[in-house]
C-alpha cells in the first residue's frame, strides 16, 4: 500500500477535475469564480499556460459557456465549470450545445439553493442536470463521482463520451466532493486527437462547415429531433454506469449517488454483523439512469430507500424504474444539510419495523438495539 | 485502524495548513485519507472546521460524525465541539484561548495545551498549530514524526523557508509539554496498526 | 470579353430572405467581395447572430457558426483562441449587440480580443416585427413605442462606437452607412481595416453600419436611405472613432 501511494497526489476534487481535464487533452477552459468550485478556476489559471492551453476568466457564466461553445465548434476539447447559480445561467448555452451537437464538459459542484442559497453541499440540481434545465427536447449525459479519484476518472470518461456522441456531458459533484482532498492517481493516457471533420476551422480546400441549431424549414427540425432521440437511445443502451454493494441478499436497497452514496456505504459498514441485510445501488451515470438494474433488484428486494441531499429528485427516477413492483422510501436533507449514516440507519430501521420505530427512537436506543457501542466504536 | 479528526479554530490559526499537512503525511505513509475544509464566508477570523479521516481501510463517509480526536483552538470553536464528542474521544484544547465552560464528564482524555502561549514564547503566534501537532502526535502517534518534518520543510519553501525552524521548535515544545504534564513517562498510545 | 464586375464567388447563388431595400444583403456582399479579393475563404470563420441576419450562413460560402442572442463575441472568442491566425468575425444587429449582448461586446473589446465585429444598426428589431431597439431614435415609432420613443419612459439612443472607443482594448472603431454608393465603398474599406486589425493582431475592431429597414421604418427603400442621411447620422455621426488605438473623434 505504501508504494502505491507514491504515485498519488493529495488534491481537492476541484483540482483533480482540472488536472484530469488537462490529461484528457483539454486545452481550453473558460470559467467564472463561484464557491465551492474556485479551486478549479484557480488551478486552471496556473496550469493552462504551463501546458500551452488557454485559460480565460469570462465576464459571466453566460459568456463562459458560449466561449466553450466557440472552442467546441472549432473542434477543441473544452471545459467549463461552476456551481448551482452559475450553472443556472449556463442552461441556455447547454441547450444550444445539445442543439448544435457540440461536445463540451461542464462541471457542477452543487451548493444549497434555491436562489443564492449557501455554499454547503447539495444535490438539489438533479432535475436541472438530468431532465435538462434548458429549453427543448435534449439530454445531457450526467456523471456523478463519489470520490476525488472518481472525479478524475470520470473526467476522462466525460471527454470521450462528449466526443463520441457530440453532446455536452455534465460532471455532477457537490461542495463536499469539490473541496475535499483525497489521494488521487492521475493516469496519463496517450490520446491522438484529430480535429473533427465537422468543425469550423476555415474552409480551406473543402466544402464549408456550419454549426447551427436553427431549422426554420418546416419538417427539418422534427427530422433533426428524431435523429437526436435516436442518438440518445444509443447512449441509454450503451453508457449506463452504476455500482452495486451487497445487493445479492439485501432486503432493503439504498439508492444514492455522490456524497450520499458514501454516507450510505458508511451506514452499511456500521450495520454489518448485525444480521440486517441492506444493499446499495449507486448510479454513476444519472443520465442515462440505471433503470434495468433497479428493475432487476425490485424482483427480490423488499423495499428501496433513496437517500439524497434534496427533497427527493432522483427519487422520481427510481420510482419510474421500479414502478409498483416494490415500495420506494426516501430520506433526504435539504439546503446544505448532509445526512449522517446514523440517520440513514434510523430510516432503514423505520422501514423494517415501522410500528416500533414510529416512536422516534433516539440514536442511543437504536445503538443498543444493534449491539453495544455500535456508533461509538471504531471500525476494526 | 481509523482516526476521525475534527480540527476547529479561527481562519488564520493555521488549521488548514495543519490538516493538509497531516493528510499529506498520512497519504505518504500509505494510508487512505479524506480531508474536508468547511469554512465560513470570512477568510480571516471566521470559524473554520476541518474534517480529517485517516484509515488503513477504504474511507466511506467523508463526513466525521463522531470524532476520535478533536483539536480546538479557541473559545467559539469549543462551544461547537459537543456535536462530535463521544466518550472515547481525545480532546486537545488550546488552553491559552479556551476557557472551559462545561465539563464533558464521560470524556477521559482531555489535553489542555497552552499552544498560543508556547508559540508566543517562541516568537511566532502562528506556530500554535504546530504546538498542537506536537502534542497530538505524541499522544496518538498517527504519523512518523521524521516524515512529518520532511513534509513541513518542503511545504515551507522560498521566502517561507526561515519559518521551518520555529515550526519545528513549536512542534517539539508541544511534544515535551504533553509528555511532561500528561504522559509522565508512560508509553505513548499506539494508534497506527500498519 | 473581360468581365469588369461580377458577383463574388463567396456569395452563394441563392435568393436571400431579406426584405426589399434591406441593408444586410449589401454588407454580406461586401464581406464576400473582401474574402474573394484577399483570397481568405480558407481562413475566415464567421458568426451568425440571432436576428434578421441569422441565416447569413446560407449566403456566405465560408465556415460559420450560430451563436445565441447576444453571444457572438463570446463564441468568437472561443473560436479565435483555438485558431489565433484565422480571421474571425461576428455579424450582429442592434438588439443582439447593444441590448442582450452588451456585456459580451464590452468585455470582448476590453480584452482586446482579436476579432472583428460587423454591427448592423437599423435602429429597430426587424425579425420580431419592429420593436424598440437600444439604438431607436428619439420620437421614432416602433411597435413597442407606438407614440414614438420618449426619453422619459424609454431612455435614450445608445451610441455603441462612442462607448467602445473609450476602452483601451478597442483598436479600430468606425461608423459607416449604406446610404449612398460612396458610403457603401467606405463601409467596405472600414471592414477591410477591421480585418487588417486582427490580422496584425492589434486588438478588437468594430464597424457599425447604419443600415436601412424600410419595412419597419414604414418607408420606401429610397426614403429609408434619406432617413439615414438626414436623421440617423445626427444621432450617430459617421467616422473613425479609434484608429489602431489612436482616438480619432
Amino acid at each position: 500500500m505504501k508504494s502505491s501511494n507514491n504515485k498519488k497526489q493529495l488534491l481537492t476534487g476541484n483540482e483533480a477535475a482540472a488536472e484530469a481535464a488537462i490529461l484528457a487533452g483539454c486545452r481550453y477552459y473558460y470559467g467564472y469564480p463561484i464557491t465551492p468550485q474556485n479551486e478549479l478556476v484557480n488551478h486552471m489559471a496556473i496550469r493552462m499556460p504551463q501546458v500551452g492551453g488557454t485559460f480565460l476568466q469570462a465576464e459571466s457564466e453566460i459568456a463562459a459557456i458560449y466561449m466553450a461553445y466557440g472552442s467546441a465548434a472549432a473542434g477543441a476539447r473544452v471545459m467549463t465549470s461552476s456551481s448551482s447559480p452559475g450553472i443556472s445561467l449556463m442552461q441556455e448555452g447547454i441547450s444550444y450545445l445539445a442543439g448544435s451537437e457540440l461536445p463540451c464538459v461542464i462541471v457542477n459542484m452543487q451548493r444549497g439553493g434555491p436562489g443564492l442559497g449557501d455554499i454547503s453541499p447539495s444535490q438539489a440540481d438533479y432535475f436541472q442536470a438530468v431532465k435538462g434545465g434548458g429549453h427543448g427536447d435534449y439530454r445531457t449525459i450526467v456523471l456523478a463521482p463519489a470520490s476525488v479519484q472518481e472525479i478524475a476518472d470520470l473526467v476522462y470518461d466525460a471527454f470521450d463520451l462528449a466526443d463520441r456522441y457530440r453532446n455536452p456531458v455534465m460532471l455532477l459533484g457537490d461542495a463536499q466532493l469539490g473541496q475535499m482532498m483525497e489521494p488521487v492517481e492521475l493516469k496519463k493516457i496517450p490520446r491522438t486527437q484529430q480535429t473533427p471533420r465537422w468543425a469550423v476551422t476555415g474552409a480551406e480546400g473543402r466544402a464549408r462547415n456550419i454549426i447551427k441549431s436553427f431549422y426554420p424549414v418546416k419538417g427539418e427540425l422534427e427530422a433533426f429531433n428524431i435523429r437526436l432521440q435516436r442518438k440518445y437511445k444509443v447512449v441509454e443502451q450503451k453508457e449506463v454506469r452504476y455500482e452495486e454493494v451487497n445487493t445479492e441478499r439485501a432486503e432493503i436497497i439504498l439508492v444514492a449517488y455522490g456524497t450520499c452514496a458514501r454516507i450510505c456505504k458508511e451506514a452499511l459498514r456500521r450495520i454489518s454483523g448485525t444480521g440486517l441485510q441492506i444493499g446499495l445501488l449507486r448510479p454513476i451515470s444519472l443520465w442515462p439512469f440505471p433503470k434495468e438494474p433497479l428493475r432487476r433488484l425490485a424482483k427480490k428486494a423488499k423495499a428501496f430507500c433513496v437517500v439524497e441531499m434534496s427533497s427527493g429528485q432522483m427519487l422520481e427516477d427510481v420510482k419510474l424504474a421500479v414502478l409498483n413492483r416494490c415500495p420506494v422510501h426516501f430520506y433526504g436533507r435539504m439546503g446544505g444539510g448532509v445526512p449522517s449514516s446514523k440517520e440513514v440507519i434510523k430510516k432503514v430501521l423505520n422501514i423494517l419495523a415501522p410500528e416500533e420505530s414510529t416512536l422516534e427512537l433516539e440514536m442511543s436506543e437504536i445503538s443498543q438495539e444493534l449491539g453495544k457501542g455500535l456508533y461509538f466504536s471504531t471500525i476494526p | 485502524m481509523i482516526e476521525r479528526m475534527i480540527l476547529i479554530g479561527y481562519g488564520g490559526q493555521g488549521m488548514m495548513l495543519f490538516g493538509r499537512l497531516l493528510a499529506r503525511v498520512a497519504m505518504l505513509d500509505g494510508k487512505q485519507v479524506t480531508f474536508f475544509p468547511s469554512y465560513g464566508t470570512e477568510v480571516r477570523g471566521g470559524a473554520a472546521c476541518y474534517h480529517l479521516i485517516v484509515s488503513t481501510e477504504e474511507i466511506f463517509s467523508p463526513v466525521v460524525e463522531e470524532a476520535d480526536t478533536i483539536i480546538v483552538m479557541n473559545q467559539p470553536s469549543y462551544l461547537k465541539l459537543k456535536n462530535y464528542l463521544m466518550p472515547s474521544s481525545h480532546l486537545f484544547l488550546n488552553s491559552s484561548l479556551v476557557k472551559e465552560a462545561e465539563s464533558f464528564g464521560e470524556v477521559k482524555n482531555i489535553y489542555r495545551i497552552p499552544a498560543t502561549e508556547i508559540a508566543n514564547e517562541l516568537g511566532n503566534v502562528v506556530a500554535s498549530n504546530m504546538v498542537m501537532m506536537g502534542a497530538y502526535n505524541t499522544v496518538k502517534n498517527l504519523v512518523p514524526l521524521p516524515l512529518f518534518l520532511d513534509c513541513l520543510k518542503s511545504s515551507l519553501s522560498g521566502r517561507k523557508a526561515p519559518l521551518f525552524e520555529i515550526n519545528k521548535l513549536a512542534l517539539l515544545r508541544g511534544k515535551e509539554y504533553v509528555k511532561k504534564v500528561y504522559l509522565k513517562g508512560e508509553k505513548t498510545l499506539e494508534v497506527s496498526v500498519v | 470579353m473581360q468581365a469588369l464586375y461580377r458577383a463574388p464567388e463567396t456569395l452563394l447563388r441563392v435568393p436571400t430572405h431579406y426584405c426589399p431595400g434591406c441593408g444586410h444583403g449589401i454588407v454580406q456582399r461586401l464581406l464576400a467581395e473582401i474574402i474573394d479579393e484577399w483570397g481568405i475563404r480558407g481562413k475566415t470563420i464567421g458568426l451568425a447572430p440571432v436576428g434578421c441576419a441569422v441565416l447569413a450562413y446560407n449566403y456566405l460560402d465560408i465556415d460559420m457558426s450560430e451563436a445565441a442572442h447576444g453571444r457572438p463575441p463570446a463564441v468568437a472568442t472561443g473560436i479565435k483562441r483555438v485558431y489565433p491566425d484565422n480571421i474571425v468575425f461576428s455579424y450582429q444587429g442592434d438588439g443582439d449587440l447593444a441590448a442582450i449582448g452588451m456585456a459580451e461586446i464590452i468585455h470582448a473589446a476590453s480584452r482586446a480580443e482579436n476579432i472583428t465585429v460587423i454591427f448592423a444598426n437599423n435602429a429597430i428589431y426587424g425579425m420580431t416585427n419592429g420593436q424598440l431597439a437600444p439604438t431607436t431614435l428619439l420620437n421614432q415609432r416602433t411597435t413597442t413605442t407606438p407614440e414614438g420613443r420618449n426619453p422619459l419612459t424609454h431612455g435614450y439612443p445608445l451610441r455603441v462606437c462612442e462607448l467602445l472607443a473609450t476602452l483601451d482594448g478597442a483598436s479600430f472603431i468606425a461608423r459607416t452607412s449604406l446610404s449612398s454608393p460612396k458610403n457603401v465603398l467606405q463601409t467596405k474599406e472600414a471592414i477591410k481595416k477591421g480585418f487588417k486589425t486582427q490580422i496584425e493582431k492589434k486588438g478588437f475592431s468594430l464597424i457599425e453600419v447604419l443600415s436601412p429597414c424600410p419595412v419597419y421604418w414604414r418607408m420606401s427603400p429610397v426614403d429609408s436611405l434619406k432617413f439615414i442621411e438626414e436623421k440617423m447620422t445626427q444621432t450617430y455621426p459617421l467616422g473613425v472613432f479609434k484608429d489602431w488605438g489612436k482616438k480619432e473623434l
